[in-house]
């Protein structure tokens, strides 16, 4: 052993980098930990619940539907070519379910909600409010970030539906309007490929995105640094970090269900 | 006190307490002990640690060497549970306050209660939240939030908060630090009466000499990570020592 004690091992940022990961992978498993210890703070998650889809609902509900709408008018032209026009509701369909609706919740969500839970930890950090809940003896971890966790991880999926039905109904409408088809004829030729697997693999999608919100913007704000910019950092990297981990998810539960798929 | 005169444990007692963040030797060997039913007050300019002191005994910082013993137990090497049920017994003032903004000044007084005492009925939450926001003169608050409070009384709804576990330990960090005055004098009030009311023993961490004054048993100057002097007021400020002179001066310039 060296005299000098080293400060770092690789180089400060690589070493701050793993320590991160090692950090963010303790807090993931503390939350299976205290997940089921101790009093479950059910008042807390349905208001958390709440605010998520409170927040989010409007957003994803035009989001959804402006895409819906949008997807099927630029897939029209070249179905036109081959004269396959009649296959267009399948087709949407199929991209709504499929990928779409899952990715845009996960997407909107990700900046509304991880933001917002980043920003409300991280200033319940600053202003000692967390250590305030340790001291009169209330667990903060489970009173803040199990409930969170939790209510994005109930929450993202129930909007995830909301928004395939949103996007279906844009698709819906620009269809009607241009080749007059009834909103039976449809739904029966868009849901004629639609199976079971890919609405469950699209259900399995946002529950992983929904928990990887929850757990990124918690992890965020509940280790902010001291000072207001802590604040504003944890919010910015809850966003850029579950998006990211986020489009990593969605190879992997792709390549896992198509797996079954053949 | 007709008692037997036998030596009772301290409430606090702290033994070369070491404490450093990073190159920052914050607490280099601090001794403090604080008898039942004592209020200490630790004085000392920004940043020499005077926080840092009050967190590890209330066990948010470890310590890096020395003892803190609270009730008579090591805070640094208890257990979750353990840690818990001292904690109940232990009511920590924080220095801006700390109430939770986004609840009421009812919901910010029931929280730690509702947790930490199993059945109570509605009728008994309500009388005992009601009691201690009258003890601290503030009834009139309990449907506001806290945004919507002053300074004083946030200080003070704090100070409730902390209360309604029936603390038999207070910390009270800078209780009347940014207060006009006349609000200090009746924090200075209420630290008195909850230490009558209450049967507490309290540490209090000020800058403010009339404070000290009013409610100190004893006084503890903090300096350069360790405590220079502890004694009774006239004790510590009747001194030749230039850093103690020019504190006491510096307070009552006027
Ligand atoms: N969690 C922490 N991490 C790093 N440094 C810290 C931490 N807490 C406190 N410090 C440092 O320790 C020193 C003492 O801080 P402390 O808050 O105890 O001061 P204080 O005596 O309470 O001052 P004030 O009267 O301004 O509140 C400061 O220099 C501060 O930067
Ligand atoms: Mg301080």
């Amino acid at each position: 052993m060296s005299a000098k004690k080293r400060e770092h091992v690789y180089t400060r940022r690589l070493d701050s980098a793993f320590l991160a990961v090692y950090n963010g992978y303790v807090f993931f498993l503390r939350f299976f930990r205290e997940v089921f210890k101790g009093r479950m703070e059910f008042q807390e998650i349905v208001k958390q619940c709440y605010a998520i889809g409170n927040k989010s609902l409007l957003l994803i509900g035009m989001t959804g539907f402006i895409t819906g709408m949008v997807f099927t008018k630029q897939s029209r032209p070249s179905l036109a070519e081959f004269g396959a026009v009649s296959w267009l509701p399948s087709l949407v369909a199929i991209a709504i379910v499929r990928a779409l609706a899952a990715l845009v919740t996960a997407l909107i969500s990700a900046g509304k909600i991880g933001s917002s839970i980043g920003a409300e930890l991280g200033s319940m950090r600053v202003t000692e409010q967390i250590d305030a809940m340790e001291v009169s003896a209330v667990n903060p971890f489970k009173f803040l970030v199990v409930t969170r966790v939790l209510a994005s991880t109930i929450a993202i999926p129930i909007l995830m539906f909301y928004c395939t039905a949103v996007s279906l109904l844009g698709a819906f409408l620009n269809v009607t309007l241009n080749e007059g088809t009834s909103f039976i004829a449809f739904f029966e030729s868009a849901f004629e490929q639609i199976t079971f697997l890919d609405i469950f693999t699209s259900l399995a999608k946002s529950i992983a995105y929904g928990f990887t919100i929850g757990i990124v913007g918690c992890y965020q704000g509940y280790n902010a640094s001291k000072g207001t910019e802590g604040v504003g950092k944890a919010a910015n990297s809850a966003v850029v970090i579950s998006m990211f981990l986020i489009f990593i998810e969605e190879v992997i539960i792709v390549q896992v269900s198509n797996y079954f798929r053949i | 006190m007709e008692e037997v005169n036998q030596p009772e444990a301290p409430v606090i007692n702290i033994q070369d307490l070491h404490k450093s963040f990073g190159s920052l030797h914050v607490l280099r060997g601090v001794d403090l002990r604080v008898e039942k039913g004592e209020n200490v007050v630790v004085l000392g300019r920004s940043g020499t640690g005077k926080s840092v002191l009050i967190k590890i005994i209330a066990g948010l910082l470890k310590q890096d060497r020395g003892d803190c013993l609270v009730l008579g137990q090591e805070v640094s090497t208890l257990n979750q549970k353990e840690l818990r049920d001292l904690r109940m017994k232990i009511g920590f003032s924080f220095q801006n306050s700390a109430l939770y903004d986004s609840m009421t000044v009812r919901e910010n007084l029931e929280f730690p209660l509702v947790r930490n005492v199993a059945n109570l009925t509605r009728a008994e939450i309500n009388e005992q939240v009601e009691t201690v926001l009258d003890a601290v003169g503030l009834l009139q608050t309990i449907n506001q939030v806290p945004s919507e409070l002053s300074g004083g009384q946030r200080k003070r709804i704090g100070i409730a908060r902390t209360l309604i576990l029936q603390p038999e330990i207070m910390l009270y960090d800078e209780p009347t630090a940014g207060l006009d005055p006349i609000t200090c004098l009746e924090i200075n009030e209420l630290i008195n009466e909850v230490k009558e009311k209450y049967h507490t023993s309290s540490i209090i961490i000020t800058h403010d000499l009339t404070c000290a004054r009013a409610t100190g048993d004893k006084i503890a100057m903090l300096l350069d990570g360790q405590f220079l002097k502890q004694g009774t007021f006239e004790e510590v400020f009747n001194t030749e020592e230039e850093r103690i002179k020019s504190f006491y001066d510096y307070n009552f310039i006027q």
